[in-house]
C-alpha cells in the first residue's frame, strides 16, 4: 500500500470533562461500565471518516414532532434550534441530527416505559433533520416532562431531549441529552451530574431565547452542540 | 469545549432504529455475510437494550468520504454503516462484507477491521471497539492489535460461523472486550 498523508486527527476530549463509565450513583453503570482501562487508538482513516447519512432518508415533517399525526399533541409548544459546531467553531454542515423524547406528561411511547402518565395519541416523540450549510438545525416539538425512574428513592429525570449526532468522522459521533434551564431536578440527577465539571455540564443546558419565540404560538430554546475539533487546521474544505 | 456525552437510555428504539439499519451492504452484494453477536453485562447476562453501530472500508479499503485522501468512491450497494438494536436475548445481526486493509496513523497499513460503537442504558459514553477477522495474516502486523495486551487480543477477533462471523461483546468482567479511546 503506498504511504498516504492522512487528514489531521481530531482532538481528544479533555480529561475529566466526559462522564466516568462506572458511576455508582447511576445504578445501571455497575454491571455495564467496563473496568479495564481503555486502550489508546491512534486515529486512522476508519476513525477520520464516517457515514455520510443523507437527505434522501428524511421526510418533510421529520423535524416537526407536532405535525406527525392527525391532531396536535398536548403540551407547551417549543422550537429547539441551534448550530452544530466543531471545537474550533467551524459549522458541521449537512450532518444528521436525531432526537427522541417523552411527551408533555413525561411518558415515552415505548413498551418498556411503565410510568403511569398518559400517552398522547398525537405524539410519537422522534424527529430527524440535517444541518444546513452553516451547521444550523431546528425542531418543533412540545416540552418533554420529567419522570420517575427508580434509580434511587424518589428519583426523577429532569426534562430532556435525547440527541444523536454523527458529525463528519467516526471520532465525532456523539449521543447526549439536552436539558432545560434552571431545572430544580438537576441536583438529584446522577446522569446529569456524571459530568463533574460544572462548565462542561452547563454545555448540555439550552438557553431560553425570547427573541426566537413566535408570538402567539411557541416558546424557543437555543442549544449549540460542539463536537470535537481537529489538532491542526485541515485544508480548506471543498 | 465539546458537548459532553450522556447515556442513550433505555428508550432509544423510539427514535434510532430504521428498517435498513442493519444492512451495511445490499443483499445482492458479492461476498455479503452476517455478522452476529451477543452483548453481555458483567454478570454474564444478555443486554437487551444496546445499540450496535458499525463503520468500515469497502472491500478495496476505500471510504466514500471526502477526507479519504485517495478520493471518495461510492460502491453500489455499499453503505459501510450499519445500526442494529439488540433483541430480548441481547443479540444483534448486521449484513456486511469483509473490508480491505486501510491506511492507519502514519500511513502504516491496518489489517481489515470493522469499527464498532456500543450504546446502552448504563453506558454514559459510547464504547468503541474493533472487529478483526480470524485467519487474517495481516493481523500479525496490525499496529492497533500490537497495542493490546496479547491476553486480551482474542476479544477483538471474530469467529467464523456458517453464515459469516460471530462477535460477542462483553461489557465487563473476566472476558471484558477491549474498548478504545482516541
Amino acid at each position: 500500500m503506498p504511504e498516504l498523508e492522512l487528514p489531521a486527527p481530531y482532538r481528544r476530549d479533555v480529561e475529566g470533562e466526559g462522564p466516568s463509565l462506572v458511576w455508582p450513583g447511576y445504578g445501571s453503570t455497575r454491571l455495564r461500565g467496563p473496568r479495564q482501562p481503555l486502550v489508546l487508538l491512534p486515529q486512522g482513516l476508519t476513525e477520520l471518516t464516517g457515514p455520510v447519512l443523507g437527505e434522501r432518508d428524511l421526510g418533510p415533517l421529520d423535524n416537526d414532532l407536532t405535525r406527525q399525526h392527525d391532531g396536535e399533541p398536548q403540551g407547551e409548544r417549543i422550537e429547539v434550534f441551534g448550530r452544530v459546531l466543531d471545537g474550533d467553531g467551524r459549522p458541521v454542515r449537512d450532518t444528521l441530527v436525531e432526537v427522541w423524547q417523552t411527551n408533555a406528561a413525561g411518558r415515552y411511547l415505548h413498551a418498556g416505559d411503565q410510568h403511569p402518565a398518559p400517552l398522547d395519541p398525537h405524539f410519537t416523540g422522534a424527529g430527524r433533520t440535517m444541518t444546513d450549510s452553516e451547521g444550523r438545525y431546528r425542531f418543533v416539538t412540545v416540552k418533554p416532562g420529567a419522570y420517575p425512574w427508580r434509580n434511587h428513592h424518589n428519583a426523577w429525570r429532569p426534562a430532556h431531549i435525547h440527541f444523536s449526532l454523527f458529525g463528519r468522522a467516526f471520532t465525532q459521533r456523539l449521543v447526549t441529552q439536552m436539558y432545560f434551564p434552571n431545572d430544580p431536578l438537576f441536583d438529584q440527577d446522577p446522569i446529569f451530574n456524571s459530568i463533574r465539571d460544572p462548565a462542561a455540564r452547563n454545555r448540555m443546558v439550552a438557553a431560553f431565547d425570547l427573541d426566537a419565540t413566535t408570538p402567539e404560538w411557541s416558546l424557543a430554546y437555543r442549544w449549540d452542540i460542539v463536537l470535537r475539533g481537529r489538532d491542526a487546521t485541515p485544508m480548506e474544505e471543498d | 469545549m465539546t458537548t459532553p456525552s450522556q447515556t442513550v437510555g433505555p428508550f432509544f428504539s423510539l427514535g434510532l432504529p430504521f428498517e435498513s439499519g442493519p444492512f451495511a451492504v445490499t443483499a445482492d452484494t458479492p461476498g455479503a455475510f452476517w455478522l452476529r453477536g451477543v452483548v453481555l453485562d458483567g454478570a454474564g447476562e444478555p443486554v437487551p437494550d444496546a445499540l450496535i453501530e458499525t463503520w468500515q472500508a469497502d472491500p478495496a479499503g476505500r471510504f466514500d468520504h471526502p477526507d479519504d485522501p485517495r478520493g471518495a468512491v461510492a460502491t453500489p450497494g455499499f453503505r459501510g454503516f450499519a445500526r442494529c438494536p439488540t433483541d430480548t436475548a441481547g443479540r444483534y445481526a448486521i449484513r456486511t462484507v469483509r473490508p480491505g486493509p486501510v491506511p492507519g496513523a502514519g500511513g502504516a497499513p491496518q489489517a481489515p477491521h470493522i469499527a464498532v460503537s456500543v450504546l446502552a442504558r448504563g453506558l454514559l459514553d459510547r464504547l468503541v471497539t474493533r472487529i478483526y477477522f480470524p485467519d487474517e495474516e495481516a493481523n500479525a502486523a496490525d499496529p492497533v492489535l500490537a497495542r493490546v495486551d496479547p491476553v486480551r487480543r482474542p476479544t477483538l477477533v471474530a469467529k467464523e460461523t456458517a453464515d459469516g462471523y460471530a462477535f460477542d461483546i462483553t461489557l465487563q468482567g473476566d472476558h471484558e472486550t477491549v474498548f478504545f479511546t482516541f
